[in-house]
């Protein structure tokens, strides 16, 4: 019988891209056991809407994620226009839909690469993060971000999308199109991908039930499940589109379904821009949203968003409530790695997609508000503070660079 | 698929004797209280036989002379049905649901971690979100608690590795 041996994934750890824990007790080559801990992305951020008006927690909430701002700020202000029974306009619910699936594609692209790079597919990831700046592009141009687009307000949105660049979105998507077919030749026919991915992860329809596994991770073992049909919001009741899913149940089925929710979003945007409908891009909102309580869903890349706004009346919610998809999926991910190999760890924990930013929200520093003055640093005091602090506690000297600095 | 109002109608007469309130708010939105003495109860016939089986989240709420709990479930037809139960100020506690839903144990976790909810038959585990040496008895999410609260000595502890 071979030895039990216990190996710390994380907090901090190259082979994760944010910070969450993984003890892997090992029998052998495999994993007998895992212990996940989340949690270190903690900000506050439901605690920090409490004290802000419902116009400031919009753009603090599309900050709880990098990736997905889009998703939490839409799901956030459809919460609100539910509570202050606002009615948006036709044109603003295409113009949200519209960022929404750009803001799929890119995120799917990502994870392309990602992925790819966690099996060492390096040329894939070069590949998929070439094409991902041509929506990044498009992002930038349609609302002068390529993230935390801001392009939400209650009520509406506050940018339109002109004939030109309706122009240019078609030319991006047709050239993405054409990128994503081959990707999706590579994931159907390139032999070492297939078998490098397949039966890895795997988690069995029953149990992605049971853990209640979201978005793609979901859709991956068989669960069909999308919130854009099942609770269509914005202008996914008007457009048509098919809710992909694969019964491979493991790694190679989340990125088969992936790849092609690419192609789906690309048609999705072509009917949104063709039946674009004319209009005015917002209504006006009251600054005090009447008291009620809403929840509101929202269909991010990584699955299912959940949004709970309660309102007292005042211009400041009384609770906010978030679950991100990644809090969904990350019990599956205990069960996916169990019996697997060591090695295989980086790649199954990045199947899901995960965000632990989204998961874990925020805290605004608080260690350090009671003492924030004697806190501040300005930059040539941090320099030195990190010079000196590098000499005593590594013997790293970096005098040479503070002579530099002058 | 049935209407908000027709699943209103249907819970709040075949469960009269668990409901304390239940209204239709939307399409696709219900939203209903139950006596916390019947709370097992409601759920399981909500989730076993009315079909609300997905679990989408837990959200706890400080009412300041109590505290409420809201498991937001879903159907497959896209219905949310928000369960409301309340807990008393003093000792609140409900009791847990991850023997019918795994994935609930870190949305469990997070009423004991923000709000000091009790939830009870909760297997010990690591705690979440908070970090593992968060001062006891420190629950953020409390209407009455603010940053000046925290505990100094705590803090000073464990004051982010400046002392190292």
């Amino acid at each position: 019988m071979s030895k039990k041996v216990v190996i710390p994934i994380g907090p901090q750890h190259p082979a994760l891209k944010e910070p969450a824990s993984f003890d892997v007790t090992l029998k052998g080559e495999r994993v007998a056991d895992i212990l996940v801990k989340v949690g270190y992305n903690h900000r506050g951020i439901e605690k920090a809407c409490e004290e802000r008006t419902f116009l400031q927690s919009v753009y603090l909430v599309e900050r709880v994620c990098g990736i997905c701002s889009h998703s939490h700020s839409t799901c956030f202000i459809q919460a609100i226009e539910e509570l202050a029974n606002l009615k948006i306009p036709p044109r603003a619910a295409y113009i949200r839909s519209l960022i929404g699936e750009l803001e799929r594609i890119h995120s799917h692209l990502l994870w392309l690469g990602v992925a790819a790079h966690e099996i060492g597919f390096d040329t894939l990831l070069m590949y998929s993060w070439r094409d991902r700046e041509i929506v990044m592009d498009l992002l930038a141009l349609l609302t002068g971000n390529r993230v935390n687009y801001a392009v939400n307000v209650i009520g509406g949105v506050r940018k339109d999308v002109s004939e030109e660049e309706k122009d240019q979105i078609l030319k991006a998507v047709d050239i993405l199109e054409e990128r994503t077919k081959y990707y999706v030749q590579v994931a159907t026919e390139e032999v070492t991908l297939i078998e490098r991915l397949s039966k890895v992860g795997y988690i069995s329809h029953e149990d992605a039930l049971k853990y209640g596994a979201v978005g793609p991770t979901g859709r991956a073992s068989g669960i069909k499940r999308d919130i854009r049909k099942d609770d269509p919001y914005a202008a996914y009741g008007e457009v048509d589109f098919e809710v992909i899913t694969d019964d491979h149940c493991d790694v190679y089925g989340r990125a088969v379904v992936r790849v092609k929710e690419l192609m789906q979003s690309y048609s999705i945007i072509r009917q949104l821009l063709k039946k674009l409908p004319q209009g005015p891009l917002s209504v006006v909102a009251p600054r005090l949203i009447p008291a009620g309580e809403a929840v509101s869903r929202y269909e991010a890349p990584r699955g299912e968003d959940i949004h709970f706004v309660k309102s007292n009346g005042t211009d400041k919610p009384e609770r906010v409530k978030l679950r991100a998809p990644t809090l969904a999926n990350v019990q599956s991910v205990a069960k996916m790695l169990e019996d697997g190999y060591l090695a295989d760890v980086p790649i199954v924990i990045a199947a899901i997609d995960p965000c632990f930013s989204c998961t874990d929200r925020m805290i605004v520093a608080v260690n350090n508000v009671s003492t924030a003055k004697e806190d501040r640093m300005d930059w040539k005091t941090l320099r030195e503070f990190s010079i000196d602090w590098y000499k005593k506690n590594r013997g790293v000297d970096f005098t040479k660079l503070k002579k530099l600095d002058k | 698929m049935k209407t908000a109002n027709e699943i209103a109608q249907k819970l709040k007469e075949t469960y009269s004797s668990y409901i304390l309130d239940i209204s239709a708010q939307r399409e696709r939105r219900v939203w209903v209280e139950v006596d916390p003495k019947y709370f097992r109860e409601s759920f399981e016939s909500f989730v076993l036989k009315e079909g609300f089986s997905i679990l989408s989240t837990i959200s706890g709420l400080d009412l300041k002379d109590k505290f409420q709990v809201i498991y937001h479930m879903s159907s497959e037809d896209g219905v949310v049905l928000s369960i409301k139960v309340n807990a008393e100020r003093e000792n609140p506690s409900v009791p847990t649901i991850t023997d019918l839903f795994p994935a609930a144990e870190l949305s469990e976790r997070e009423l004991e971690d923000l709000l000091g909810i009790n939830v009870t038959g909760l297997i010990q585990g690591r705690r979440y979100p908070l970090p593992d040496n968060w001062p006891k008895g420190q629950y953020p999410l409390r209407k009455d608690w603010n940053i000046s609260m925290l505990d100094k000595k705590t803090e000073k502890e464990t004051d982010g590795g400046k002392n190292e």
